[in-house]
C-alpha cells in the first residue's frame, strides 16, 4: 500500500511536469488529486485496512497529498505568471506614435503679454484702467500739451474721423492710451477736488496709427501706460520702478539705461533701453548691434498735463511711461513680421 | 543729422575720447546716434562676442599706406591715350602712378606742373573701395600691368576713400596739405548720424552738438570767430526791410558782400558738405549751407543785382507778407507754386521773390554770373511754416529748421557768418553793416528753482551753486539770490517756458546735464492709492478664461474694415468713417465682431476644426459726437467636433448644441441664474430654424446659431455648417452672478428612467421645467438621455427620454421615488398631453 502511494506521487509528479497550461493542469487535477484519482480511492480505502496498517498509510496518504497539492499551486502560479508574461509581451505598444490631440483654447499672445505686463504692475500697486478708443483732438492731443500743429505731432501719425466741422477738435483714434490718463486723474480729482488722492494706475487698450501695413509698421497695436500721480514722486522713483519692472519682466540681470528724449506729456522725458535680452548685449540683429533694445518712453507727468488733470503741479508730482506689448512679443519671440497678430492665422496663434 | 568728427572739432578739444564714448555721451543726453559712418579714422576691431553698441559702417584708412602726394608731372601713358602716368612725390620716394582720372587730363604732357598737385595716394596694400564696382566693394592694392606699364598704386577718387559715391576724378586736396601726411591724421573723420528730436532743434547744426558735448564733457567750447573787413557803401544805403507781420516774421537780417568770384570751394568744405549729406555746388552756396550746418540758421543768398534791376537800379525794398490767394511764384527748383494766404513771401516792390524760410525763387538766386550777393537771415514762426512746407510738399534743409523753430538771435550770427566764409572762399569785399529789422524780440525766459524743487521732482540733493554749475554748462545764465536760482535761457533756446513749465523745462536740462545714468533709483515713498481695482476689465479676463477653457482659440481682430467686408454677413446704415483711411478696405471703424470672426473662419478653412472667439468694442456712430464703443463677445466654430488622429479618421461636425453646450458651460462658469433659450428668427444671417437667444431673467443677452446656409454661401469655408454666437457684453456684465453650492448628500441617490411621448411641438425645456417643477426639492437632478422620433410612437411625436436622480437627506425608499414619478408623469398627461412611453 505505501508503495502504491509512492507510485502514485512519483507518476503524478512525472505527469505535472509536462503541464504547460491551465487546461492540461486542470485535467492533471482530476486525474491525480480529483475525486475519483487513485490517491482519493487510498483514502476512501483506509477503512478497510487493518488497524495496524492504517496509520501508517493514512500519514503516508496524507503526506502525498499534500505533496501533489503544494506542487499544483506551485504550478498553477507558473502558469498564471506566464499567461501574464505573454499576455505583457504581447500589448506592447508602440509609444512613439502620435498621442491623441486635443481641441484647445489658448489666449491670443497679445492678451497673454498683457497679462504678464498687468500681473506684473498690480503687485506693485497698479490698478487697471481702460477708457475709449476713438477720441477727441483735445484728448489724445491738447490737454496732453500738444498744440495744434506742433511739431510733436509728427511723431504720431493719426487717422481722423469723418465728423462734420469741428475745427481744431476733430474726432480721431487715439494714438496712444495717454487720453486715459486725463479720464482718470480727472475722476480720481473728482473724489475730492481740494485734496485729489494718489493715482497709481496701467493702462492698456488698442491705440491706431497712421502707417502703411508691413512687416515693420501696424495700423493699431496694443499699448500699456502707467500713470503715478502723488506729493512725492520723483524722477529717482520713475528710474526705480521701471527697473524693478524691467526686471521682472526681463530677468533679474537684465540691465537698464535712461536716454534722454522728447515726449510732450512728459518733462525731463527718457527712454528706456533693456540690454539686449537676444544676445546678452554683444550685438546681434535683433538689437540691431547695440546691444540695447528700446523698450518703453518714460518721463515725468508734464506740469501742463496734471494742470489739466486737476492735480496742481506745484503740490503734486507724477511720472508716465508707455511700451507696446507686441515688440516686447516681437523681440521675446523673434517675430520678424508685425502683421501676424491681427492675421487671425491659427498657424501663427497656435505657437503661443 | 549728419555730423563730421573734424568739423565738431572745430569747436572742442575731443582729445582721448573714442568716437564710440563721444556716440554714447550724446545718446544718453537726448542726441541719440543711429549709426557711426568711419570716413578715414581707425574702426574699434570688435573681437568676436564683444559688444557692439552702435550700428557702425565705413572704412579706415591705414596710416602707412594711404598718405598725402603731390602731383608733379602728369605724362602720357605709351599704349593708351585715356590714361596718364602720373609722376608722384609721397613725401618719402618718387612713384610713378597710372591713372584715368579725367580732372587731371587736360594737364597731360603739359610738363612739370608749376604748382604740383595735392592727391589722396594709395601704396600697394592699402585697402580702398573699388571704384568701379556697384556700392562699396573693398579692394586691396596689388602689383598688376596695365597696358604695359607697372601700377601698383593708385591717386583716389571720394568713392575709393569712402567719403562720397564721387567717381568722376580723382581728390584735389587744398594746396597747404602736407605732402607726406598719412591721410587719416589730415582728414580721416568719422560722422555722426543724430536724430534731432522735435524739442532739440537747437542741435540741429554742429555748434549746438559741440555746445552739448562741452556740457557733458566739461570741456571747454571754443566759440565761432567771427570777424571780418569790411568796406564801401553801408547795406542800410541800398536795402530797406519792411515787415507787415512781425508775429510771422520777428525779424529779418541782410548782409551784402560784393564781387565775389564764383568757383568750387576749397576742398575741406566740400570734403565736409558732402560727409554731412549736402552736395556741393559753388563757394556762394556753400557758404549758405555751411553756415547754416555750422550754426544753424538758414540762410538765403540773393543775386544783388537782380534786385537792383528789379528795382529800376533804386534802393531795394525787401517785404515780408502773408501770399495773396491765388498769387504765383516760381521756386528755384523750376516749380510754379500756386500760394494761399498761410504762405509768406519775401518780396520786393515789384512782387515775390522766395517762399519764406521753405525755398528760394527762382528769378533771384545766385547763378555762375552773380557777383553781389545779399545774403538773408531771418526768423520764421515755426507752425506757419511747419504748415506751407506740409501744403507745398517741401521737406527742406531750412523748412526742417524752421519748422522746428529757430531762435531770431541766431538771424543775425548766420549771415555773419554766412558772408565771412563767402569773403574766405569767393574773395570779395563785404559792404558795412547789416539792416537788421527785429520788431518781435522773444521774451527772455526767466526761471526761478529751488534746492526743493531739485529734490522734489529729481529726487537727489544738490545745492545751488551745483545747480547753477549743471546749468551753466549749457550756457543759461544763472544768479542766486535768496536761497534762489535764477535762471536765464540762453539766446538760442526757444524751448523754455515760465513758471511752472519753464521749472520742468529747467530741471530736465540739470537731469541731463547732471546723467541720467547718475540719478539715483528709489522705491516710492508716497501712500499707496485707493486700491479699487477695475471689475470689468477683471470679469472680462475671466469670461476669456472660461473660453478658452471650453476649446476657443482668441483672436484681435482689425477694428479697421470696409462696410463691403461687413455686408457679405450684415448691411449697417452708418459708420465711424475715416477722414483719411490708408486703404479702401480699412476705411471704417467695424459694427460687428461676427463679420471679422467669419473672416477668420474663412481665412483658417483648412484647418480640420476651428472654434475662435473675440472680445472688443463694435462702434456704433453717434451724429457729430464720438461714437458708442458697445463691447461685444463673439463665438465661432465650424469642422469635426473631434479631432483626428491617426487611429480616429472621422468625426461629426460641429452642430448647434456643440455650441450650445459651450454657451450653457460659460454662464453656468459666469454663475448666473435663470437662463433661458427661446427659437428666434430675428438674425437674418442665421439659420430660422436653427437659432436661439439667450436670456437671463428674461433679458436677452445674445442670440447663437447656425449660419444661414445663403449666408455661408458667400464665405469660402469648406462644407461644414458655421456656428456663431453673439453676446452683449455690457449687458451680460451687469447681470449679478448668484453664488451658492449645494452640499454633496451622504445617502445614495434614487436613480430612475423615464420616458414620455410628446407633440413635435413641445419645446423640450417645457418638458423638463414640469418635471423639475412637479419633483421639488427631491429631484435633484433630470437629464435628458434620448429623444426618439419612429412609427412605433406615431407621426408628429417624440419621445423625451429622462434619467431622474432622486435625492434626500435620508434614504429614501423605491415607494417614495415611485409616488414623485407618479405625479409627474400625471401633470405631464393632463399638461402637455404626454403619454408615458412604456
Amino acid at each position: 500500500m505505501l508503495e502504491q502511494l509512492n507510485d502514485i506521487e512519483k507518476n503524478a509528479m512525472e505527469a505535472l511536469r509536462s503541464v504547460a497550461d491551465q487546461a492540461a493542469l486542470e485535467a492533471w487535477r482530476v486525474t491525480y488529486i480529483g475525486r475519483s484519482s487513485p490517491l482519493m480511492q487510498v483514502f476512501a480505502g483506509l477503512g478497510k485496512l487493518s488497524k495496524e496498517e492504517r496509520p501508517a498509510v493514512g500519514a503516508a496518504a496524507n503526506r502525498v497529498k499534500a505533496a501533489l497539492e503544494a506542487a499544483f499551486e506551485e504550478k498553477a502560479q507558473a502558469i498564471k505568471a506566464a499567461a501574464l508574461a505573454k499576455s505583457l509581451a504581447e500589448e506592447r505598444l508602440d509609444v512613439t506614435l502620435p498621442g491623441r490631440p486635443l481641441h484647445v483654447g489658448r489666449l491670443h499672445p497679445s492678451t497673454q503679454q498683457l497679462r504678464r505686463v498687468l500681473a506684473i504692475l498690480a503687485e506693485m500697486g497698479f490698478q487697471v484702467y481702460t477708457s475709449r478708443e476713438v477720441e477727441t483732438d483735445e484728448f489724445n492731443f491738447q490737454l496732453l500739451n500738444f498744440p495744434p500743429n506742433h511739431p510733436a505731432r509728427d511723431m504720431q501719425d493719426t487717422f481722423f474721423v469723418e465728423a462734420g466741422e469741428r475745427g481744431e477738435n476733430p474726432i480721431l483714434l487715439r494714438t496712444h492710451t495717454s487720453p486715459g490718463q486725463i479720464h482718470a486723474m480727472r475722476e480720481f480729482a473728482a473724489m475730492n477736488p481740494d485734496n485729489p488722492p494718489p493715482i497709481r494706475i496701467a493702462l492698456p487698450g488698442m491705440c491706431f496709427r497712421y502707417e502703411q501695413i508691413t512687416a515693420r509698421s501696424e495700423i493699431q497695436f496694443n499699448q500699456v501706460e502707467g500713470l503715478v500721480v502723488g506729493e512725492n514722486i520723483t524722477f529717482a522713483d520713475l528710474k526705480g520702478t521701471l527697473n524693478d519692472f524691467a526686471r521682472r519682466m526681463f530677468g533679474q540681470s537684465a540691465r537698464t539705461r535712461f536716454r534722454a528724449s522728447y515726449f510732450p506729456f512728459t518733462e525731463p522725458s527718457a527712454e528706456m533701453d533693456v540690454e539686449c535680452f537676444v544676445c546678452g548685449g554683444k550685438g546681434c540683429s535683433v538689437c540691431k548691434n547695440s546691444g540695447w533694445l528700446e523698450i518703453l518712453g518714460c518721463g515725468m507727468v508734464h506740469p501742463v498735463v496734471l494742470q489739466n488733470g486737476g492735480y496742481d503741479p506745484t503740490r503734486y508730482s507724477g511720472y508716465a511711461w508707455g511700451m507696446g506689448p507686441e515688440r516686447q512679443l516681437m523681440l521675446r519671440y523673434r517675430i520678424d513680421d508685425i502683421r501676424y497678430f491681427w492675421g487671425n492665422d491659427l498657424r501663427f496663434l497656435e505657437q503661443f | 543729422m549728419k555730423i563730421p568728427l573734424s568739423w565738431l572739432k572745430d569747436y572742442i578739444d575731443l582729445d582721448g575720447l573714442s568716437v564710440e564714448e563721444i556716440a554714447r555721451k550724446l545718446t544718453l543726453a537726448g542726441l541719440e546716434v543711429d549709426e557711426i559712418k568711419y570716413v578715414g579714422l581707425p574702426m574699434p576691431a570688435y573681437k568676436d562676442g564683444e559688444r557692439h553698441e552702435f550700428k557702425t559702417s565705413g572704412i579706415s584708412w591705414a596710416r602707412d599706406k594711404i598718405v598725402v602726394a603731390e602731383i608733379r608731372e602728369v605724362k602720357p601713358h605709351p599704349n593708351a591715350d585715356r590714361l596718364t602716368l602720373l609722376d608722384l612725390f609721397d613725401g618719402e620716394k618718387e612713384q610713378v602712378v597710372l591713372t584715368g582720372a579725367p580732372n587731371i587730363f587736360h594737364l597731360k604732357g603739359t610738363g612739370k606742373l608749376s604748382k604740383p598737385l595735392k592727391v589722396a595716394y594709395a601704396k600697394e596694400g592699402a585697402t580702398i573701395y573699388d571704384g568701379h564696382a556697384d556700392g562699396l566693394v573693398l579692394t586691396t592694392l596689388k602689383r598688376a600691368k596695365i597696358r604695359g606699364v607697372e601700377s601698383y598704386s593708385m591717386v583716389c577718387s571720394e568713392k575709393e576713400l569712402g567719403i562720397s559715391e564721387e567717381h568722376e576724378g580723382i581728390i584735389l586736396l587744398d594746396d597747404d596739405a602736407p605732402v607726406g601726411m598719412s591721410l587719416a591724421d589730415y582728414m580721416g573723420d568719422a560722422v555722426l548720424d543724430i536724430s534731432i528730436l522735435p524739442n532739440m532743434a537747437r542741435n540741429a547744426n554742429v555748434y549746438g552738438v559741440a555746445r552739448e558735448l562741452a556740457a557733458l564733457t566739461g570741456r571747454e567750447l571754443r566759440k565761432p570767430l567771427i570777424e571780418y573787413k569790411t568796406e564801401g557803401e553801408a547795406v542800410e544805403n541800398l536795402v530797406a526791410i519792411e515787415i507787415t507781420q512781425p508775429e510771422l516774421n520777428p525779424r529779418f537780417v541782410l548782409g551784402l558782400i560784393r564781387d565775389v568770384e564764383i568757383k568750387p570751394s576749397p576742398y575741406k568744405i566740400q570734403r565736409r558738405l558732402r560727409l554731412a549729406g549736402i552736395r556741393p555746388i559753388n563757394n556762394i552756396v556753400d557758404a549758405t549751407n555751411y553756415a547754416m550746418l555750422d550754426q544753424g540758421e538758414p540762410l538765403h543768398a540773393f543775386d544783388y543785382d537782380v534786385l537792383k534791376a528789379r528795382a529800376g537800379n533804386k534802393k531795394v525794398k525787401i517785404i515780408t507778407r502773408p501770399a495773396a490767394d491765388g498769387e504765383k511764384l516760381t521756386t528755384l527748383d523750376g516749380v510754379e507754386r500756386t500760394l494761399t494766404p498761410g504762405n509768406v513771401l519775401v518780396c520786393d516792390e515789384q512782387g515775390p521773390l522766395s517762399m519764406a524760410g521753405v525755398m528760394g525763387g527762382a528769378e533771384s538766386e545766385v547763378t555762375e554770373k552773380t557777383r553781389n550777393v545779399l545774403l538773408e537771415g531771418a526768423a520764421w514762426n515755426f507752425i506757419n511754416i511747419r504748415k506751407t512746407a506740409k501744403q507745398h510738399n517741401l521737406p527742406s534743409e531750412a523748412s526742417f529748421r524752421f519748422s522746428r523753430g529757430v531762435h531770431p538771435s541766431l538771424a543775425e550770427v548766420g549771415v555773419r557768418r554766412g558772408l565771412q566764409f563767402m569773403a574766405e572762399w569767393a574773395g570779395g569785399k563785404i559792404a558795412p553793416g547789416l539792416v537788421d529789422a527785429y520788431p518781435l524780440p522773444p521774451k527772455e525766459a526767466t526761471v526761478t528753482v529751488t534746492a526743493k524743487d531739485v529734490k522734489r521732482l529729481l529726487g537727489i540733493d544738490l545745492t545751488l551753486e551745483q545747480i547753477a554749475a549743471l546749468l551753466t554748462r549749457l550756457e543759461f545764465k544763472c544768479e542766486i539770490a535768496n536761497h534762489q536760482l535764477l535762471v536765464t535761457a540762453p539766446p538760442h533756446r526757444l524751448d523754455i517756458g515760465e513758471g511752472i513749465v519753464g521749472l520742468a523745462d529747467v530741471l530736465e536740462e540739470v537731469a541731463r546735464s547732471y546723467g541720467y545714468d547718475n540719478l539715483p533709483e528709489t522705491r516710492m515713498a508716497d501712500a499707496l492709492p485707493p486700491q479699487v481695482g477695475n471689475p470689468a476689465h477683471e470679469w472680462e479676463e475671466h469670461v476669456r478664461d472660461l473660453l478658452v477653457n471650453l476649446g476657443f482659440q482668441e483672436i484681435v481682430s482689425y477694428r479697421l474694415t470696409s462696410p463691403e467686408r461687413e455686408s457679405r454677413l450684415a448691411a449697417f446704415d452708418e459708420y465711424v468713417a475715416l477722414a483719411n483711411p490708408i486703404a479702401p478696405e480699412r476705411r471704417v471703424l467695424r459694427r460687428s465682431l461676427s463679420a471679422s470672426a467669419l473672416e477668420a473662419v474663412e481665412k483658417n478653412a483648412r484647418a480640420d476644426s476651428i472654434a475662435l472667439f473675440e472680445i472688443g468694442p463694435v462702434f456704433e456712430p453717434q451724429p457729430g459726437g464720438l461714437p458708442h464703443e458697445p463691447r461685444k463677445l463673439v463665438l465661432a466654430m465650424s469642422g469635426l467636433r473631434e479631432a483626428l488622429a491617426w487611429d480616429v479618421k472621422d468625426s461629426p461636425h460641429f452642430d448647434f448644441y456643440d455650441l450650445k453646450g459651450r454657451i450653457e458651460l460659460l454662464l453656468s462658469g459666469l454663475h448666473y441664474p435663470d437662463i433661458s433659450y427661446a427659437p428666434t428668427d430675428s438674425v437674418p444671417y442665421l439659420h430660422p430654424g436653427k437659432a436661439a437667444e439667450v436670456r437671463i431673467g428674461g433679458e436677452r443677452v445674445g442670440v447663437f446659431g447656425e449660419l444661414h446656409p445663403l449666408v455661408r454661401d458667400r464665405y469660402e469655408a469648406g462644407n461644414a455648417p458655421i456656428l456663431l454666437a453673439e453676446f452683449d457684453l455690457d449687458a451680460l456684465r451687469r447681470i449679478p452672478p448668484v453664488y451658492g453650492v449645494r452640499p454633496v448628500p451622504e445617502v445614495p441617490p434614487v436613480l430612475e428612467d423615464i420616458a414620455v411621448i410628446v407633440d413635435e411641438a413641445v419645446p423640450a425645456a417645457q418638458v423638463e421645467a414640469l418635471i423639475r417643477q412637479t419633483g421639488g426639492k427631491s429631484l435633484a437632478n433630470v437629464r435628458l438621455f434620448d429623444v426618439y422620433r419612429g412609427e412605433q410612437i406615431g407621426a408628429g411625436k417624440k419621445s423625451l427620454a429622462y434619467s431622474l436622480t432622486y435625492q434626500s437627506d435620508r434614504t429614501m425608499t423605491d415607494a417614495e421615488a415611485a409616488a414623485i414619478r407618479k405625479k409627474i408623469v400625471k401633470r405631464l398627461e393632463n399638461e402637455l398631453g404626454a403619454k408615458l412611453r412604456s
